[in-house]
């Protein structure tokens, strides 16, 4: 007790500050850091839950990078995050850029666009796998077979497939990004938009030159943190596919499904956990990335 | 103070009457299953018999949901926290015994002669090295459910016999509406459900093949028996127009719903098909070969001592083990769950063998094979993408069938090298 009290006020407060952090460091690092760390190790081992761990070296990822369905895999994922990621900010842009000029029933129109994001992924994957159900079942297709239209195969096309599954999982998380646009969009001061009136600017051009670079760190956050989002896809995948998870032949499969399908169908531990790593990796590379490209901009 | 003195002469008592019976010494053995109400019911019943036989020897039953069970009972073995007696999957003990997770079962009370005599031939897959690893209490097969309402209503007058004939009603049984799309399927398939097992252990059996070689680490499929199997499965579809893959989602969903006029399944699907009010269903034997024959697939989940239970648990559970795998328990098994015997005496009783529902699996069961899997999710997916590519790609099934044997075989190398 001694020692604290010959401490400077400067010197008690920085005890205080790290008495208190303690807490979530501690939490982080045995909750987060330690297994993050372990999943790493675990990737240079062999391991199936019952056996002792066994080193193999690089053996993991040298499967892992000579394994076809890996890269398709990893061309799935990059599709999912490369047409998800756009079109679901583009869609959200619009529809809060004009919600936020509706006053009626506003409040009940943005809850109604909130309400998926509430829906648990897994009823909702459900729902609409059954929405796209061949005849006598799917809605889509019976609705199409009433009206004397082909029936269209949705999931059961490697071609078709992985847009069905898209276009629930866009349509979820446009909830969330209309709000953080709408409040992006509340932020703008009113001023910037009475000055472009008095000079006589097209709404254009105000859109242009004053929302969306004002809009930036708006968009840098939901960029980010939608990418990441559709690079952990998952729950639609693998609720829509389970008769076939992944398929049809790999066509919806994402680096996520084939972790789980290599740690809890196979038990091969050591290779689930290099797959992990790659997928960390994507995760921090594609963050980072974009994070520095929003960067530069947000100086201009 | 009294009180304190009344506790201690009792438990000196206690402790004195325990020192004296060492004999009979109460143990606790722990059991794990995974929750399935009926099995649990039935293993509670067992219990219970077991326990008034045996009354120093009490038996605590353990349950996961079948999702959980396979990792739950992995991660706890390990740990020294399991199970003394565990109930697993016939393909996971490989992987069990190899960890030496597993105490084969004592030769006195398990003799090996006896063993071999008593249980239905394709149990001696969990023999090791002259003794066997772990025993099943039930075992399962399958058979070829049929609406009887719908076979009435096309005028069918029984079930196919043969594959021509399978062929045949299927195709009579099916309909469509004016633009063509499929509303009733003959038969409902899907190799995602159990059409993958009647694909390996009967199909290719019955073209004139050998899915893979005895021990089941080679595939023999990729010849003219293999194609003859795919290209006779990818008919009832392309050629026919008697089945639709995926149509209702899942094929057991679709012959409960009355929309399909067959369906291959097991013998685990009959209480749930009980259950569906309005359905009119019968079973019968998978239909024979085009020279007369038969085969069947059978799985089953076994009884196995981990190592774990040491000393007098270990006497303890060869003990319960022997009692589960009775006769009596066994109908017990079949009267409460409605999986079957692993034994033929058990199993081939005259009331058993005729009786409607479980007979036609019984009979399976004297000519079912079963396969050993190393990755059955994994294994399961080669022949479903072998459909798909035929389906979705136009690959014809020689093509199909080399892609699909290459990919098979590199996942039993991975695993046996």
């Amino acid at each position: 007790m001694n020692f604290y009290r010959n401490l400077s006020i400067k010197q008690k407060q920085v005890v205080w500050a790290w008495s208190f952090l303690a807490i979530p460091v501690l939490f982080y690092t045995v909750i987060r850091f330690y297994p993050t760390f372990g999943a790493v190790v675990l990737s240079f081992q062999e391991w199936n839950l019952l056996s002792d761990k066994s080193w193999v070296g690089l053996e993991n990822y040298q499967k892992l990078f000579s394994d076809p369905v890996f890269w398709k895999v990893f061309k799935n994922t990059f599709v999912y995050l490369l047409i998800g990621t756009p079109l679901s900010l583009v869609i959200s842009f619009a529809i809060a850029y004009h919600l936020d000029k509706v006053t009626f029933m506003h409040a009940t129109i943005r809850a109604l666009y909130f309400l998926p994001f509430m829906t648990s992924a897994v009823a909702m994957a459900w729902l609409w796998r059954w929405f796209y159900q061949p005849v006598p079942i799917g809605l889509f297709n019976n609705i199409l077979a009433s009206i004397g239209i082909p029936q269209l195969p949705f999931l059961n096309s490697t071609f078709s497939a992985l847009p069905s599954i898209l276009a629930p999982a866009v349509w979820a998380g446009l909830g969330f990004q209309i709000i953080i646009f709408m409040a992006g969009l509340r932020s703008i001061p009113t001023s910037y938009y009475e000055a472009a009136e008095i000079d006589g600017v097209g709404s254009w051009t105000v859109l242009r030159e004053i929302t969306i670079p004002l809009l930036k760190p708006t968009i840098v956050f939901l960029v980010v943190f939608s990418s990441i989002g559709f690079l952990r896809i998952f729950d639609q995948v693998f609720n829509m596919t389970t008769n076939d998870p992944g398929g049809p032949l790999n066509s919806t499969k994402p680096l996520v499904l084939m972790i789980y399908d290599t740690a809890f169908n196979a038990f091969d531990m050591g290779y689930a956990a290099a797959q992990t790593v790659v997928l960390f990796t994507i995760l921090l590379i594609v963050s980072l990335v974009q994070l520095f490209i929003m960067r530069e901009r947000k100086y201009d | 103070m009294k009180i304190w003195k009344k506790n201690l002469t009792g438990f000196a008592l206690g402790a004195g009457l325990a020192l004296g019976a060492t004999a009979s010494q109460a143990v606790e053995i722990e059991y794990w299953q995974y929750f399935f109400e009926a099995r649990v019911n039935a293993m509670d019943t067992l219990i219970e018999m077991f326990e008034a036989e045996n009354p120093d020897i009490t038996v605590k039953q353990t349950t996961f949901p079948y999702a959980d069970y396979r990792t739950k009972v992995a991660a706890a073995i390990p740990a020294g926290e399991g199970p003394d007696v565990v109930q697993l999957f016939y393909g996971w003990l490989n992987d069990y015994v190899e960890a030496e997770l597993i105490t084969p079962l004592p030769l006195d009370v398990f003799p090996l002669e006896q063993i071999r005599a008593e249980f239905f031939p394709m149990v001696q897959a969990m023999e090791k090295d002259g003794q066997y690893m772990a025993l099943p209490t039930a075992v399962r097969s399958l058979a070829l459910f049929y609406n009887t309402r719908l076979f009435e209503e096309a005028g069918i007058d029984g079930p196919p016999t043969t594959l021509d004939e399978l062929v045949e009603i299927a195709t009579a049984l099916t309909k469509t509406d004016a633009s063509g799309n499929i509303t009733q399927v003959g038969i409902a398939t899907g190799m995602n459900a159990q059409d993958h097992h009647w694909w390996r252990e009967v199909l290719v059996r019955q073209m004139g093949g050998e899915p893979y070689t005895g021990d089941y680490q080679t595939v023999t499929y990729n010849n003219d028996a293999g194609v003859a199997a795919l290209q006779f499965y990818a008919d009832l579809q392309m050629t026919h127009g008697a089945t639709l893959a995926g149509f209702m989602d899942e094929p057991q969903a679709a012959f409960k719903a009355g929309r399909a006029g067959m369906l291959i399944d097991g013998s685990f699907r009959i209480g749930a098909l009980d259950k569906t009010r309005g359905l009119e269903w019968a079973v019968t034997e998978l239909p024979a070969g085009p020279d007369g024959m038969r085969s069947n697939y059978s799985s089953y989940w076994v009884n196995a001592i981990t190592t774990k239970a040491e000393g007098e648990k270990a006497e303890a559970a060869a003990l319960f083990l022997a009692f589960i795998t009775t006769d009596a328990a066994m109908q017990i098994w079949l009267d409460t769950v409605g999986e079957l015997p692993a034994k033929p005496s058990a199993a081939l009783t005259e009331q058993n063998s005729n009786d409607p529902v479980f007979g036609p699996f019984i009979r399976g069961l004297a000519y079912a094979h079963t396969t050993t899997f190393v990755n059955e999710s994994a294994q399961r997916q080669v022949l479903m993408d072998a459909m798909q590519r035929m389906l979705l790609e136009d690959q014809s099934a020689t093509d199909s069938m080399a892609v699909a044997a290459d990919a098979e075989q590199a996942i039993l190398d991975d695993y046996y090298d």
